[in-house]
């Protein structure tokens, strides 16, 4: 049989978001307190930073190349900006600090906008919102779920979502659903599913995995970025996604570029770059591009 | 320090406590039920009885408790005719998965106390009872067995705390134990402290109790081996 | 079998992390042994009640249970006291907690095993320290030590041998020993039994060369001990 390669999780690395989340906002507050703003500029000339680990976001390929749907995306809307601009890389711990530190004047590393995020950084508008399903086995009762509804917006539901997500719901009563600590999916299946379904929090994503292989959970909870090319792979053949789409509430409001709370005018700039670029199509051409189905935020 | 939380979820940590102890308990019975036959062959003086029984031992002694539990819950269902058996019944869920773990693992470190004290019974003990005419069995079950227990009661008590120590690894495989509540706790409310440090307290609680417990028992077991009170 | 072979590298990998950490851990086990050994040998009650209390809770509270905490709070804690005095975000990377957590818990074994040396050393030889003018420290360094290390090495080897399987234990913070990486390959193959049988199987292998290093150390520290 062929090894088989160990892909890098892209919910492993939501936990470590999510962990440092609490901690990072200690920290960042005093160096915002410390830190001078930089510079106000016309915006000419922007460093970004990246992490570089994180694919199909952004890494580094085999060659060495910084590449990735983001920086794609960087090249596309510094082209609508009228500005030069330079990608840095930095470890995704220490990445708002090195924001507010001036270090350089925006993030775009798949950083999700969310409350507290938002007390320590300015954020522009979203420009992917990738959705999270729920993965079972083919051979489980739950594979012939079929849902009214294919996406459902769970901070905005119209009275036909909110009727696919009770149904969505009673489908999983009784059920056991596995999720990774200390994530947006735990987040989600606590505040939605914890009533009526049983819900196992895992250390690790891998485990989660194995569980739902071997038949002891009936489903999980993950992101489609990550689950879509497994599901298209050998390794993901045993497994089918369950009932519709889904975003917000829990999930966040989608990912965008990050700035210091200072250079509002920056995020605004790139908000404008970016509602261009999702008008006319280059988002989602870059979304099924790097992740084989669109992730375009709602325009 | 945020006490309301754990106040908050007693229930759960009580829930906990009682899988703990239920847990513990029944592995301990399990493991010193296997632990017996296991001492009894690994003293026998052919090696051909021998090796097998001391092969197992090593084995279980020589490796982590962790892995050995992993080998089982994740392990068990890498095969298909296991999931496709009667097995699957006893190895889908986690709770027999750490008792049969943890059954096997205190079965060896309990077959190796026994064992060491089975080999140490003073052969005039041996001698007296043969003198007496009784037969092999009922040398062992008379003399080297009742004189074993006795002899292997504090090292049996430090066997007894590890395993509840290695009890907590069940919260690692999705079992609402001690630590599985506190992990709980902890996963929903980011309180590391709190929630670690209500399980700890708890297992300080019972491993005193177990400790008491040992005396106690010793007290009443050595009572031959007391200096005579004036 | 070719599943088995292909990963074999990351496994070997996290068997090196593993001797590693075991290492790591025992030299601070060690370091706090030796406190602790002396506290407890020492006339003053605190230094006593100090010992005692790390004794009791080391013997009270599960490994799993310490290391979370001090993985999980220590980042907490680290950070806020970072706050105060001003620092950059602090990482607390989970080899130092692993570590200090593991070397924690056996500092408490081994000062059990070293007062129970020292208390073996011969007082004549102490004495005989003092006669020549050594100070308390020198007679501690350059007699008591030396004498001990024979005493205590069979606690010292039991302690280890504990000590290599506990380390299994920091794969549960994330760090990636040869346990963790066996789930991570045990996760992609589907094979768990497998991966998890050859880590056993490695454990056996570092317990083996310990019994071996164990055996050559116990000879270097017996020379001039006659034996029955």
């Amino acid at each position: 049989m062929d090894p088989v390669k160990i892909t890098p999780y892209r919910n492993a690395k939501l936990i470590k978001q999510m962990r440092k989340l609490s901690v990072l906002s200690m920290a960042v507050l005093i160096s915002v307190l410390l830190t001078a703003p930089a510079v106000a500029a016309d915006w000419k000339q922007i460093k970004i930073a990246t992490e570089g680990a994180y694919p199909p976001w952004n890494y580094f390929d085999k060659s060495g190349k910084l590449v990735g749907f983001e920086i794609e995306l960087i090249k596309d809307l510094c082209g609508r900006m009228n500005a030069e601009c330079e990608v840095v890389t930095q470890k995704w711990r220490g990445i708002i600090e090195g924001l507010n530190k001036g270090k350089y004047d925006a993030i775009i590393a798949a950083m999700s906008i969310t409350e507290p995020r938002k007390e320590k950084v300015a954020f522009s508008r979203s420009y992917a919102d990738t959705p999270n399903i729920f993965v079972v086995r083919k051979d489980n009762p739950l594979a012939n779920f079929k849902s009214e509804v294919e996406h459902l917006t769970l901070d905005d539901l119209s009275p036909a979502e909110q009727d696919a997500l009770d149904a969505l719901l009673n489908a999983f009563r009784g059920k056991v659903i596995g999720v990774q600590v200390a994530t947006i999916f735990q987040k989600f299946a606590d505040a939605y599913l914890g009533e009526h379904s049983e819900i196992r929090i895992y250390d690790f994503q891998h485990t989660v995995d194995l569980e739902l292989y071997q038949g002891r959970l009936d489903a999980l909870v993950g992101g489609m970025a990550y689950w879509m090319p497994v599901l298209k792979s050998e390794q993901g053949k045993e497994y089918t996604i369950a009932g519709p789409r889904m975003t917000g509430g829990p999930f966040g409001s989608g990912i965008g570029v990050a700035v210091r709370k200072t250079d509002q005018a920056l995020a605004d700039k790139f908000s404008k770059a970016i509602d261009a670029a999702l008008r006319d199509g280059t988002i989602k051409k870059l979304a099924i591009e790097w992740f084989t189905f669109d992730t375009s935020a709602p325009q | 320090m945020d006490v309301q939380v754990i106040i908050d979820n007693l229930p759960l940590y009580l829930q906990g406590l009682r899988t703990t102890i239920v847990l513990v308990f029944a592995s301990l019975v399990v493991g010193l039920l296997l632990a017996i036959p296991i001492a009894l062959l690994a003293s026998s003086k052919s090696k051909w009885i021998s090796a097998l029984p001391k092969a197992y031992i090593y084995f279980f002694r020589g490796t982590p408790l962790l892995v050995q539990m992993f080998m089982i819950y994740h392990g068990m269902g890498q095969f298909e005719a296991v999931r496709e058996s009667f097995l699957w019944v006893i190895f889908q869920q986690a709770w027999t998965c750490a008792l049969v773990a943890f059954a096997l693992n205190t079965a060896a470190y309990t077959g190796e106390i026994l064992r060491g004290t089975i080999e140490q019974t003073p052969y005039g003990e041996v001698e007296a009872a043969k003198s007496c005419g009784m037969s092999n069995a009922q040398i062992y079950r008379r003399i080297i067995l009742p004189s074993t227990f006795r002899r292997a009661l504090p090292a049996y008590g430090n066997e007894v705390i590890f395993m509840l120590h290695g009890s907590s690894l069940a919260g690692l495989i999705t079992i609402v134990d001690l630590f599985g509540a506190a992990k709980i706790v902890n996963a929903r409310n980011f309180v590391p402290f709190e929630s670690f440090i209500a399980a700890g307290i708890f297992y300080l609680a019972i491993t005193f109790m177990i400790v008491w417990g040992f005396k106690k028992a010793e007290h009443h077991w050595h009572a031959y081996l007391r200096p005579r009170e004036s | 079998m070719s599943q088995v072979v292909a990963y074999f590298p990351l496994i070997l990998k996290g068997m090196l992390l593993t001797v590693e950490v075991a290492l790591a851990s025992l030299l601070i086990a060690i370091l706090l042994g030796l406190i602790g050994a002396v506290a407890k040998l020492s006339k003053s009650r605190i230094a006593k009640t100090i010992a005692g209390a790390y004794t009791t809770v080391i013997r009270g509270i599960p490994d799993l249970v310490l290391m979370t905490l001090i993985f999980f709070g220590g980042q907490i804690l680290v950070n806020n006291i970072g706050e105060k005095l001003g620092w950059d975000y602090i990482d607390v990377d989970p080899f130092i907690a692993g570590v200090l957590t593991i070397g924690f818990i056996f500092g408490a074994y081994f000062a059990e095993s070293f007062r129970g040396g020292i208390l073996a050393v011969a007082r004549g030889e102490i004495e005989a320290g003092y006669a020549f003018g050594m100070t308390p420290i020198q007679v501690f360094f350059r007699i008591t030590m030396p004498a001990m290390v024979r005493h205590a090495l069979p606690g010292i080897g039991n302690n280890w041998l504990v000590m290599v399987k506990t380390t299994a234990l920091v794969s549960v913070i994330g760090l990636q020993d040869m346990v963790y990486n066996a789930g991570l390959a045990g996760g992609s193959t589907r094979k768990p039994f497998t991966f998890y049988c050859v880590v056993a199987f490695l454990f056996l292998v570092i317990t083996g060369f310990s019994d071996v290093g164990m055996r050559w150390l116990d000879k270097k520290y017996s020379v001039g001990v006659r034996k029955a």
